[in-house]
């Protein structure tokens, strides 16, 4: 009896590794949202002036499968997924919705100018309180929103091929057949 | 050239390191003297590689030599010297070369300064040493080659992080990993002497110095972490519970335990089994908060090397290491003969409590540290743990343990008066009842926990002074004796007196900023003014300045006191464009009892973090634009850190006892001016 209690560092050492063994294989960035299957915030944000896209509203986003990306011109992994979402603009893939974080109106005007412009609708939320109602995280940040308006997929940090074409558009595909 | 000829030292070091962990073991096992004696010049050499591999690292960081991809991704031309010399550090490859540089450098002062230990247990302890020399440089070797080069090399560097681009954070890996790393050497004591089936006195007497050494350099380097998070954080805290935070606490509070166990095993051959097992412990809390930090698996600020291949592989070291050591543990202590018996209390009885206690909230803050993740395990929702839990369980725990650190040097071993120690101890009493008398004065009573937290740094402080004062007779014979049994004191004893001191100053220091900080966060334009705690602040306005490789934005406030200019102070926010962070520096102004502590923000509606390459958030605030500052007033918040230092400077004279240079005989001769209170 005295020698088991010897053994019993061993063993809850054991039990330890086992579960650090098991949390090695959880992705760190992996934040589950509260929002995952929850309708999208109430908001009406104002339009980017002079980037000659439509503002951003709860009601622009309804209706149609589409993504939502948060994005700013001092964003440097926001640089590094744009050219995934110019392809997808230009075949016309899914619309594609942006939202101007914390940034001057000109710089992220003249940061699309230069890489280019993917976005259906843009809304200017230079003080981010509407990000905040969308639970973002850090920038960039994307969400998949289906027809009624349900957030169905986020990501947070810039999308990668990989991604794209594993979850994301599997996921569009579906949402489009359901109803 | 130079790089490869790290990298090749590293392979090198590598290689003797395998033998050093196998030869000296061998001869051990078989009893030649001549395989044992190879582990001296092995771990010699070991210590002249993994130095030249270092000392290879730190010049392609000096000469910036930017065709080394660790040297591109951490530093950058225009940095000031000591952050490109501290770059070599500040990364993951860089940090793990520091760390075995540590173990090798300890390995080696074993061997050097081991002349007096049993052949078999020097070969065996410097064989364990290189075994985890060789899992360590294993690891470097084949997933964190800091001399991985990138071709064609980029014009310039990316630049350290520049949270860490400061004196103090500077100094602090060293530090820790002295700590952590100090472990190692008691870790490998513990293993040798399981192997021998033996622990005795000597054995206790040589694994001491080693447990103080580390456990002084871990509380330093943890002390300068706080003090870096006090004034390059800018929230005005100096703890948070943060889980890296944790990683390195629970290690210190082992080792602080294992620090009293050992006195228990030297002086009455008692405890053995629990100083190993401590002495297991206190390495495995030390490697695991190096996992904790390395792979990534808890986030936070501090893990800078987010990467599962390593956490595997680090993993895979904890697993061998401790759970073998522990396996060996389970099998061999039991054959370890128990020592001298004793009363509950008695001195022994007084330092099992203390290791119950230390023990009890070391479990603590592992669950707390822990506890999100188990929940997550058991498919609960991502929750954090926050000071209120460690407020509500740690600090309870503690409270006993500052209350019976005064009476442990007073009871006598085996079998002691509780209430003759209260008897001597009454001056204390009396000066803590004081204390508290005084702090509810001049709080007007509105505080009671904080004044009894006073009493108990002053019962701490005054405490610690009373058993010094017994034995050098202070007011109780003329001065020229107290004073020559001062000097002729064991230094063990003043460093005992001096660490516990130095624990009521710590007290002291927390509870004035947990009790009374004021804080105060405004819109201000320039020429507005506030007031706190006595001082007004008046915002001058905001300037611009540019350094090495940053800009600044400065704001300019004087602080009146009554009507007297007390202090002109500029706290700072500086944008780092290369690598496109900004840092807060906060203005300290401190008179020892307290700290004026202000911070400037950003400007209103200026919230971006400033685009890379172009200083333009800079520029941007009108003269009238209003800026958001904090300021905090600290009571006796130096005394935290001061408080820290008194501690290391007890372990530091403790060191130096001559009985940890004399030899280790079986029983030291008492100095003739010992009292008999010591034995």
């Amino acid at each position: 009896m005295k020698r088991a209690l010897y053994f019993l560092p061993l063993a809850a050492f054991f039990a330890l590794a086992g579960y650090f063994g098991w949390g090695l294989t959880r992705d760190p960035s992996k934040i589950p949202s509260a929002l995952i299957d929850r309708p999208i915030p109430e908001f009406a944000l104002p339009e980017l002036a002079g980037a000659g896209r439509p503002a951003l509203s709860t009601a622009a986003i309804k209706g149609e499968v589409a993504l939502v990306n948060v994005f700013a011109s001092w964003c440097l992994p926001c640089k590094v997924e744009h050219p995934i979402f110019m392809r997808l603009a230009r075949e016309r893939v899914v619309p594609i919705h942006g939202i101007s974080y914390k940034d001057k109106a000109e710089d992220s005007r003249r940061w699309l100018a230069d890489l280019g412009n993917p976005y259906t609708a843009i809304g200017w939320d230079f003080d981010g309180r509407v990000a905040i109602d969308w639970g973002v995280y850090g920038v960039p940040e994307t969400f998949v929103v289906d027809r009624t308006g349900t957030i169905r997929f986020k990501h947070v940090g810039p999308i990668t091929p990989e991604i794209l074409d594993r979850q994301i558009l599997p996921l569009v595909e579906r949402l489009r057949r359901a109803s | 050239m130079i790089a490869e000829l790290g990298h090749y030292a590293l392979v090198l070091a590598l290689c003797v390191a395998l033998a050093q962990s196998i030869v000296p073991l061998a001869g051990a096992q078989k009893g030649d003297p001549a395989l044992m004696a190879t582990a001296k010049p092995a771990a010699y050499a070991q210590f002249l590689l993994v130095a030249l591999a270092f000392g290879c690292l730190i010049h392609a960081f000096v000469v910036s030599d930017f065709t080394v991809e660790n040297v591109v991704r951490n530093s950058h031309s225009q940095k000031p010297m000591l952050y490109k010399v501290s770059g070599a550090w500040g990364n993951h490859e860089g940090s793990m070369v520091l760390w075995s540089l540590i173990l090798a450098l300890f390995g080696a002062s074993v061997a050097a300064f081991g002349r007096n230990l049993p052949p078999g247990l020097k070969a065996r302890t410097l064989s364990i040493q290189a075994m985890i020399g060789v899992a360590f440089l294993a690891f470097i070797v084949f997933t964190s080659n800091p001399f991985e080069r990138v071709l064609p090399p980029p014009p310039d560097g990316q630049d350290l992080n520049p949270l860490l681009q400061d004196p103090g954070l500077a100094f602090h890996p060293p530090l820790l990993y002295v700590g952590y790393v100090g472990f190692s050497i008691v870790f490998a004591f513990a293993m040798a002497a399981l192997i021998e089936g033996r622990v005795d006195a000597a054995w206790a007497r040589w694994v001491r110095p080693w447990t103080l050494a580390a456990w002084a350099s871990l509380t330093a380097g943890i002390a300068l972490g706080s003090w870096w998070a006090y004034y390059e954080l800018g929230w005005g805290g100096w703890w948070f519970w943060d889980p890296v935070e944790n990683a390195s606490f629970m290690p210190w509070l082992v080792g602080a335990a294992l620090l009293h166990s050992a006195i228990v095993a030297e002086k009455r051959d008692a405890l053995k089994t629990w100083t190993i097992l401590l002495a297991i412990l206190a390495f495995a809390l030390s490697l695991i908060g190096t996992f904790l930090v390395r792979s990534g698996i808890l986030t936070s600020v501090h893990a800078f090397a987010v990467d599962p291949q390593r956490g595997v592989f680090i993993l895979a070291i904890i697993v061998v290491a401790i759970g073998g050591s522990l396996a060996l543990y389970a099998w061999r202590a039991p054959m370890l003969k128990g020592g001298g018996l004793f009363q509950p209390i008695s001195r022994e009885g007084a330092l099992v409590l203390n290791n119950l206690l230390l023990a009890t909230a070391t479990a603590t803050v592992f669950i707390g540290t822990l506890y999100p993740l188990f929940l997550e395990a058991l498919g609960g929702a991502k929750v954090s743990v926050g000071p209120p839990f460690f407020n509500a369980t740690f600090v309870p725990l503690m409270v006993p343990l500052l209350l019976a650190v005064s009476f442990g040097p007073l009871l006598g071993w085996k079998r002691a008066d509780l209430a003759g120690a209260l008897q001597r101890l009454r001056a204390a009493l009396v000066l803590s009842v004081a204390a508290i008398v005084v702090t509810l004065w001049m709080d007007h009573g509105r505080n009671l926990i904080a004044a009894a937290a006073i009493g108990l740094a002053a019962w701490l402080f005054f405490g610690a002074w009373v058993e010094w004062a017994e034995r050098v007779k202070l007011f109780r014979a003329p001065w020229a004796t107290v004073w020559e049994r001062a000097v002729n004191l064991p230094r063990a004893a003043w460093g005992m007196t001096i660490a516990h001191a130095g624990v009521g100053l710590m007290v002291l220091g927390i509870t004035g900023s947990t009790a009374w900080q004021s804080e105060s966060i405004k819109m201000m334009r320039p020429g507005e003014r506030f007031d706190l705690a006595g001082y007004t602040f008046v915002f001058k306005g905001t300037e611009r300045r540019e350094g090495p490789n940053f800009f600044a934005t400065r704001g300019v406030f004087e602080v009146y006191k009554g009507e007297r200019l007390y202090a002109t102070m500029t706290p700072e926010k500086r944008l780092f464009p290369v690598a496109g962070t900004t840092t807060t520096e906060a203005s300290i102004r401190t008179n020892i009892l307290a700290d004026l502590y202000l911070t400037i923000g950003d400007p209103e509606g200026g919230g971006q973090p400033g685009s890379p390459g172009a200083p333009a958030f800079i520029v941007m605030a009108g003269s009238d634009t209003p800026w958001t500052v904090r300021a905090y007033h600290n009571p006796l918040v130096p005394w935290i850190w001061l408080g820290s230092l008194v501690m290391v400077l007890g372990a530091g004279v403790s060191l130096t006892d001559r009985r940890h240079r004399v030899g280790a005989p079986r029983r030291m001769a008492a100095p003739g001016a010992m009292p008999a209170a010591a034995e």
